[in-house]
């Protein structure tokens, strides 16, 4: 607590925007991006940003609610079983209760909605701990997605749709669908970065208590987080089927891990209070081209998930280490100044 | 004290920023470390040919991909390589098929885990020029030229009813050991089995008393093979259409009395069934060879490749010791029938 005590400097808005965190994690992108593009056959092109960029759409999609929860100090592992269920109940209504497509799509919204209600209640009403319900749903949504549509697969979406969730932007590789996903990211990138809402997830994050004293409504906002991450994730699911014009059971399986990597990636930190919408934009694409550039090269899936789990252990190590040598750092200095007093 | 802070910061940034440059560079230096045999097209007779199994380290598809790796070596000129998930995925297989169009692979030889999760990824690849051919597992046909499938359901029934009738003398009492009460392809066996038993009048004097189920689980088995001689003491014999429940029956019948006396046939691995072949346990049992699947493909993309076949039902194409195979319905060879394994070849086979 001893930096409390002292004196410190806020950077400027400038200073933040080239080396903050976010900064950081953007600038290690373009590296990697330019080392890749150097050292990896084949991976400048635009064949790659399609690639790449559409694979990227479900995790960023889902990191977005997953940003703000984390910032809370909360977490939602619940979101790919929550696409999962919402894939399942798009291909039984579909297909088997021959539904219009668009109440398909509104009946998916809802069940992903319904899905963040009960995480919310759990969570902010009952107050739980977000770490043990959401592993509790995600084997729950994923069981109901079973139920549903058990072990068939529904194939048959309109080819017209199925086209267009997996069609670019005439010739610059960029997916169609990114549009969506980039108007997602605007919008939470202003209720994180230019709301009261937003700012209060920041104090609510530090501390809970404090948050609730000077009038932050704490159980409230982290009630809507889960609803929007449900909603965010059945929109990822729906998706999912287009771009594979596949719905089953373990559609979207194991995603959850890739999104919280990202997160934390992103300059999130695990135990709330810090982070920033570009910094997780960037997470986000660092894990899918370093995934995408080892595939290229032909690496095996062994090595990929090493490299992932690798990943994601140094991004949770990186700001405590650069926290304990500030910290020795600020000791010193206190001790330097304390002597420099007593000798005065 | 103003001075002192801000230089302190800006070497913390300095650390933060070269970590992060040190890691980016460890990262595109491993991706980069192993990139060797790139792609290679041009004339007709080179090609690239890439296998995408269901998964990887799985040991019956390693033989299946051997023998592709063996037929590639064999021809001049094919650039062989394989990639593929960990975990039977589909949407895992979709990257790896896309990182296949980027390289202009030829040819994209491919075990679905999906019919149809893979197909648009597959359409993309044959859009950039490429090959697509099934093996194993298909997708929609719309989106392969081929598919190279095992043996046919009827002809691995009527081997193993073959194999059994003429060690009985085509008399006597039976039973069936199978996996597990609802695996797909035991079941259509089975039921081929009843069909011959029925309409052949070769089989009308055996009798097939029960059908009984070891899970695929090695001890399950034993016990179930233990459990079906104590109730039916009369057995001839068993047809174990499982490789794990051949196994199991097999190690119970060559520590028993029944040693010799109750004939055991159905589908094994070789490896697992040589020490029982050589006791005298087992006389003759049967199974595919999965390195032909292999093989069939890396000529059936060679033919595809060269032009001379386009995949459509009646072409025809050498390949290699298989002889001339033969496109049927649908699109799909049939590599050829079931393998019959005894004393005299079972040592010619390792998987």
């Amino acid at each position: 607590m001893s930096e409390t005590t002292l004196p410190v400097k806020a950077r400027s808005n400038v200073s933040r925007l080239f080396f903050g965190r976010n900064a950081n994690t953007v600038y290690a992108l373009v590296l990697i991006v330019i080392l890749a593009s150097i050292f990896v056959p084949y991976f400048a092109g635009t064949a790659t940003v399609s690639f790449l960029l559409i694979d990227a759409i479900p995790i960023l999609l889902m990191a977005m609610p997953m940003a703000l929860i984390i910032i809370t100090g909360e977490i939602d592992l619940s979101v790919a079983s929550t696409a999962g269920l919402s894939a399942a109940v798009m291909g039984v209504l579909f297909h088997d209760a021959h539904w219009n497509i668009v109440w398909v799509f509104v009946a998916c919204i809802v069940v992903g909605l319904l899905c963040g209600a009960f995480n919310g209640i759990l969570i902010s009403t009952i107050g739980l701990p977000s770490l043990a319900v959401t592993i509790g749903t995600l084997a729950l949504f994923r069981g109901l997605a079973l139920v549903v549509i058990g072990d068939n697969a529904v194939a048959d979406f309109p080819v017209d749709l199925t086209t267009w969730a997996t069609s670019t932007i005439g010739g610059t590789g960029i997916p169609t669908f990114m549009i969506i996903v980039a108007v997602v990211v605007v919008i939470f990138g202003i209720i994180l970065h230019f709301t009261p809402f937003g700012r209060a997830l920041y104090a609510l994050g530090f501390s809970k208590e404090a948050a609730s004293f000077v009038g932050i409504r704490v159980n409230r906002s982290k009630f809507w987080l889960y609803v929007a991450s449900g909603g965010i994730s059945a929109f990822a699911g729906i998706f999912w089927v287009l771009r594979y014009s596949s719905a089953q059971s373990d559609s979207v399986q194991g995603l959850e891990l890739s999104v919280v990597a990202a997160v934390l990636l992103g300059g999130v930190s695990i135990f709330g209070g810090s982070g920033g919408i570009v910094g997780v934009v960037a997470g986000v694409l660092i894990i899918r081209t370093v995934n995408y550039s080892l595939q290229l090269a032909g690496l095996p899936d062994t090595v990929l998930t090493i490299v992932t789990g690798t990943l994601l252990v140094l991004s949770v190590i990186a700001p405590s280490v650069t926290a304990r040598i500030r910290r020795s750092a600020e000791r010193k200095r206190s001790r330097t100044l304390i002597h420099d007093a007593t000798a005065a | 004290m103003k001075l002192f802070q801000e230089g302190g910061s800006a070497t913390r940034r300095r650390v933060i920023i070269g970590a992060a440059v040190a890691t980016a560079a460890i990262m595109a230096l491993a991706g980069c470390a192993t990139t060797g045999g790139s792609s290679s097209g041009g004339s007709s007779s080179k090609f690239s040919i890439a296998f995408v199994p269901k998964q990887l380290n799985n040991p019956y598809t390693d033989v299946e991909l051997g023998g592709g790796k063996k037929a590639a070596a064999a021809l001049s000129g094919v650039t062989y390589s394989v990639v593929g998930p960990n975990t039977a995925s589909a949407s895992s297989q979709v990257s790896y098929i896309n990182t296949l169009t980027q390289k202009k692979i030829n040819v994209i030889a491919i075990a679905a885990n999906d019919p149809n999760a893979v197909c648009s990824a597959l359409n993309q690849a044959k859009t950039g020029g490429a090959k697509i051919i099934t093996f194993d597992s298909d997708t929609a046909k719309s989106c392969r030229s081929l598919f190279i499938n095992q043996v046919n359901t009827a002809d691995v029934a009527s081997v193993e009813l073959k194999q059994l009738g003429e060690q009985i003398n085509y008399e006597g009492d039976f039973a069936i050991l199978s996996a597990t009460a609802n695996a797909t392809n035991q079941n259509a066996w089975i039921a081929d089995m009843k069909a011959d038993l029925k309409s052949d009048p070769k089989y009308s004097k055996m009798n097939l008393v029960t059908t009984v189920y070891g899970n695929d689980d090695d001890t399950t088995s034993f016990q179930v093979a233990q459990g079906l001689l104590s109730t039916y003491p009369n057995l001839k014999g068993i047809i174990s259409p499982t490789t794990v429940g051949i196994a199991a029956t097999a190690r119970y019948l060559s520590t028993s009395s029944y040693k010799g006396k109750v004939i055991l046939t159905g589908l094994g691995l070789p490896n697992q069934m040589r020490q029982y072949v050589k006791d005298g346990t087992v006389k003759e049992f049967a199974l595919w060879d999965p390195a032909k699947i292999g093989q069939a493909a890396v000529y059936a993309a060679k033919a595809l490749v060269a032009g001379t076949i386009t995949g459509k039902t009646g072409d025809t194409f050498k390949a290699g010791s298989l002889g001339t195979l033969k496109v049927g319905a649908d699109n799909t060879v049939i590599v050829g029938g079931p393998t019959e394994f005894d004393a005299a070849n079972i040592d010619n086979y390792n998987f």
